[in-house]
């Protein structure tokens, strides 16, 4: 090659590296911008006094010293304690039933039970209300007990957590190794003991990982408690009451760094217990199959059966509320309750402003993610870089949205800030909801991109194709699949969620799941089951369309996947 | 360079150093390559091998030393610009691409328009004996293929310089060594400088025209398949490549002392003190054998085993715990109607006997 001919080759390529430089840099940027400063605003205004001035831990110490508040934090473990061990033996059996029996309709159970994701918590509070309430169909099954208070926060948290029990324990218990078990019962093992043996010590991380996932969300939920927590105290309803009622930022800023606390320690927990998990299953193990038995099988199902029914009779508590006219006294068919542009809370408007934030956050959402997880992978540019977008994408799991909401009041609020253009407006909604949700979106388009082979980067450079070009022609159609997972992870995240965005909604960016806080807040809980079961039509509508469009996708632009 | 050779070293690599954290993956390794040959990087795994193919292919940047091609420093130069091809391990065949997608990707930015890319994409499969695949998937084509593909890929834009890893390791015993053969053919016909790393020591030897053995991130020899096989520098090529009868013995100028035996070494040794004396199985000599042949050495057959082509028997020498290992043909065999338990007579030939210093 002539020096003359390699002349541009050279200039395109130091572009192409800057190309790379520049994203990187970019998307670092982004993250430290809307992940690491508004954190850091939140911890350090916890240690400031009103007016600005350095304190140091006094503001914990007047928190702790407030009358009730020892009672919040006890509470709220109970509660959290509560809930994890309801929500992960419910899980495990309905999870051993999906993984390692021949039960019938499993597809079914399984769908039943990812429905509460769907939902936003607020959801299953209101419909245990109409179940259990004053005036609720069960009422007598509570025995003179209150539905308001501890028992209602359980079942209701015991709902919004399955599902991630559920795709936790699944996973688990569905990387098992056949011939362990074949090993096992030739060697004379009874069922019990196999069970201890093998299966539960298979499962054993898994068990872990999901009891500190439901402990996180349980402690820093805050829709159920609201709905349905009556005179119970919990932490999270207490930050809510100290910004919003009390407007106490420096208390809120107190209890959300102990929020943060349990969410931490869960997560170190459980990125811990992850890593050892990864050589259970080696190349050569063989997938296990169940064989029939009738006797399990048919336990088994019941037992789902009869889980699955609880969580449809939730489900449909709040859709039939929503389209009676007055339940359960009058349930004459009637719509009156969808018409939201008559109540408080932000009617019709609010549910087209959730399902315009929840498109701007699939789309910007997935593109960022994909991209940055892509780049912090694939790319071997700007090192230093990397490192701060592979860190900052996995810090979002551990910030409850209380206090990711919280943080972004504080930073973006400050007039100082030039970002703070940004407070009140769709923009911060999308911002702070793709920031909520980054880590798992992330983690999938990492697990997609490591499984691609690790050459393809070279074959393209070996072959004087820039990486832009083979990201597109190449990475991106490859992890298509995983790429829709993330757009509709995201977008049904945003349609649901309650916890960040309650601090950051103006009145004319009001969102569907907030238009439920308020209009049951306001006593409007029928309205309110109605714009919840809006976000569930929502959701459900587009995870079908998601299932027929990966299917018809399948078909055509991954004919290359089959043989 | 200095022009004294004819063929100018096409690629030079000098002093090339790599590690990943605190291990060495290459040590202070220099090269050079003339236009047109075949070389392989042969050493068992973890020898630094694929890694300095990386380095070479700008994959991997080297922690020191220099690489030139035609007398141009490219040592800093990124990998799109180091004209090379190169055939991976897995492929890395873009899935989502037909055959014809793969093998055109390198060539859409050549200006050769549409037409033309269809007939030279054409071309090259029909070179590898693969006409009329170009509209299906990697997925739908057997390992081989597979291959063959990647290696027509990679030699689509023409490159200067070839580089395989490990093309082979993945297929099996009858496709590898049908692909060796047309592998060799296609380097012969087109010319191009090619390096192959292998773990794999037969297609090394029937592949390379130069062989370099790799040991512990350095290269241990360089040389044609003949000298390596034959005059094996190190102790450890001598292991490497082929089978080695090695035994504790002490040298003294032009003998070499194992337990109670002088044996005569090729005239001109002069290496002294305790060394591994090494042969091969089948230099060891059992026709024609007198009492008073040089070096000649009784022994009794311990074990005799059929492997085919030829018969590996097990000796074991009169007075002393040293056994050899002997590569027998069939006629040798039948001939001096020979049976494990007999005794026997063989001949270590001088000029065969290879020694290399022993540490006590």
């Amino acid at each position: 090659m002539s020096a003359v001919a390699a002349a541009p080759a050279r200039r395109s390529l130091d572009r192409e590296a800057w190309i790379a430089r520049a994203a990187i840099a970019a998307l670092a940027l982004a993250l430290i911008v809307t992940v690491a400063l508004p954190l850091y605003a939140l911890l350090s205004r916890g240690l400031e006094s009103k007016a600005g001035a350095f304190v140091g831990f006094a503001n914990y110490a007047a928190y702790f010293a407030t009358p009730g508040v020892g009672r919040a934090v006890v509470n709220s473990l109970v509660i959290a304690l509560a809930s994890t061990v309801v929500t992960v033996s419910v899980a495990f059996v309905f999870a051993y039933g999906l993984t390692r029996s021949r039960m019938p309709y499993k597809g079914v159970l399984k769908a039943v039970a990812l429905a509460p994701l769907l939902a936003p918590s607020l959801l299953p509070g209101i419909a245990l209300v109409y179940l259990f309430g004053k005036q609720g169909l069960l009422k007598s099954l509570m025995f003179g007990q209150e539905i308001y208070g501890p028992i209602g926060i359980l079942l209701g948290e015991a709902f919004y957590c399955f599902p991630a029990a559920i795709l936790i324990l699944t996973t688990a218990l569905s990387l098992s190794d056949q011939r362990l078990h074949d090993a096992a019962v030739s060697l004379g093992a009874s069922r019990w003991r196999i069970f201890r043996t093998v299966t539960l010590p298979g499962a054993r991380y898994g068990l872990i990982s999901a009891c500190f996932v439901v402990f996180t969300l349980a402690i820093t939920d805050f829709g159920v408690p609201k709905v349905i927590g009556g005179w119970y105290d919990v932490l999270a309803i207490d930050v809510y009451k100290r910004v919003v009622g009390q407007q106490d930022f420096q208390k809120g800023a107190v209890v959300s760094a102990l929020l943060l606390l349990p969410a931490v320690l869960a997560f170190t927990a459980d990125s811990f217990v992850r890593r050892r998990q990864v050589a259970l299953l080696s190349a050569r193990s063989v997938a296990f199959m169940p064989r029939p038995e009738r006797m399990r099988d048919g336990l088994l199902f019941v037992f789902c059966a009869v889980v699955a029914l609880a969580i449809l009779i939730v489900l449909l508590t709040a859709a039939g509320a929503s389209f009676v006219k007055f339940w359960p006294y009058n349930l004459e068919l009637w719509l009156g309750h969808y018409d939201f542009d008559n109540k408080d809370g932000g009617g019709w408007r609010a549910y087209y402003n959730s399902i315009e934030m929840a498109l701007w956050t699939a789309a910007c959402g997935t593109a960022i993610v994909f991209l940055g997880a892509y780049l912090s992978e694939k790319s071997n540019r700007f090192a230093a870089g990397r490192m701060a977008i592979r860190l900052l994408a996995v810090v979002p799991m551990a910030v409850p949205g209380l206090v990711l909401g919280l943080a972004y009041i504080f930073f973006f609020n400050d007039p100082a800030n030039p970002l703070s253009v940004l407070y009140r407006t769709m923009a911060i909604l999308v911002i702070s909801t793709i920031v909520h949700f980054y880590t798992v979106a992330h983690l999938t388009a990492v697990t997609a991109l490591k499984q691609m082979d690790p050459e393809f980067e070279a074959a393209g450079a070996s072959l004087g194709v820039p990486w832009y070009t083979t990201f597109r022609r190449v990475t991106v159609p490859v992890a298509m699949p995983a790429i829709l997972d993330i757009s509709i992870y995201l977008f049904v995240s945003a349609m649901t969620t309650v916890s960040a965005v309650v601090f950051l909604y103006a009145p004319d960016t009001a969102l569907a799941s907030i238009a439920v806080l308020n209009m049951d807040d306001a006593g409007d809980i029928a309205p309110a089951a109605a714009m919840a079961m809006m976000i569930v039509y929502t959701s459900a509508a587009v995870r079908l369309l998601h299932w027929l469009g990966t299917r018809g996708l399948a078909r055509r632009s991954q004919a290359w996947r089959g043989r | 360079m200095t022009g004294l050779s004819s063929k100018p070293s096409y690629l030079r690599v000098a002093g090339i150093a790599k590690s990943f954290g605190d291990v060495a993956a290459l040590k202070d390794v220099s090269l050079s390559v003339n236009e047109g040959e075949f070389v392989c990087f042969l050493g068992p795994s973890g020898c630094g091998k694929t890694t300095l193919l990386r380095v070479i292919a700008g994959l991997e940047p080297q922690d020191a030393g220099r690489i030139e091609r035609g007398g141009r420093d490219i040592s800093s130069l990124p990998a799109a610009q180091r004209d090379f091809g190169i055939v991976f391990q897995s492929y890395a065949l873009f899935p989502n691409l037909t055959v014809a997608g793969n093998v055109a990707y390198g060539l859409s930015r050549r200006g050769l328009g549409r037409a033309g890319i269809a007939a030279r994409v054409d071309e090259l499969l029909d070179m590898v004996g693969l006409p009329g695949i170009g509209g299906r998937y990697p997925a739908q084509l057997s390992g081989g293929q597979q291959q063959r593909v990647a290696l027509v890929r990679a030699l689509a834009p023409a490159p200067g310089l070839l580089l395989l890893d490990e093309p082979l390791s993945a297929l099996d015993a009858r496709v590898r060594v049908r692909l060796r053969q047309q592998i060799k053919a296609l380097q012969r016909r087109l010319g191009v400088t090619t390096i192959m790393v292998t773990h794999d020591q037969e297609e090394a030897l029937t592949l390379a025209d130069r062989i370099a053995v790799m040991n512990h991130g350095a290269i241990e020899q360089a040389g044609t398949p003949l000298e390596i096989y034959r005059r094996p520098a190190s102790r450890f090529v001598a292991d490497f490549v082929g089978v080695m009868n090695v035994l504790d013995a002490t040298a003294d100028g032009g003998t070499a002392r194992v337990g109670a035996r002088t044996l005569r070494l090729s005239d001109g040794t002069a290496q002294s003190g305790p060394v591994h004396l090494c042969i091969r199985p089948e230099d060891i000599v059992v026709r024609g054998v007198g009492a008073a042949t040089v070096n000649a050495v009784s022994a009794r057959i311990e074990t005799l085993e059929f492997t085919g082509p030829f018969f590996r028997a097990t000796l074991r020498l009169d007075g002393g715990d040293a056994t050899l290992v002997a590569d027998l043909s069939a006629n040798d065999v039948s001939d001096l109607t020979l049976a494990a338990g007999q005794p026997i007579t063989v001949v270590l030939p001088p000029d065969r006997l290879r020694l290399y210093p022993r540490e006590t």
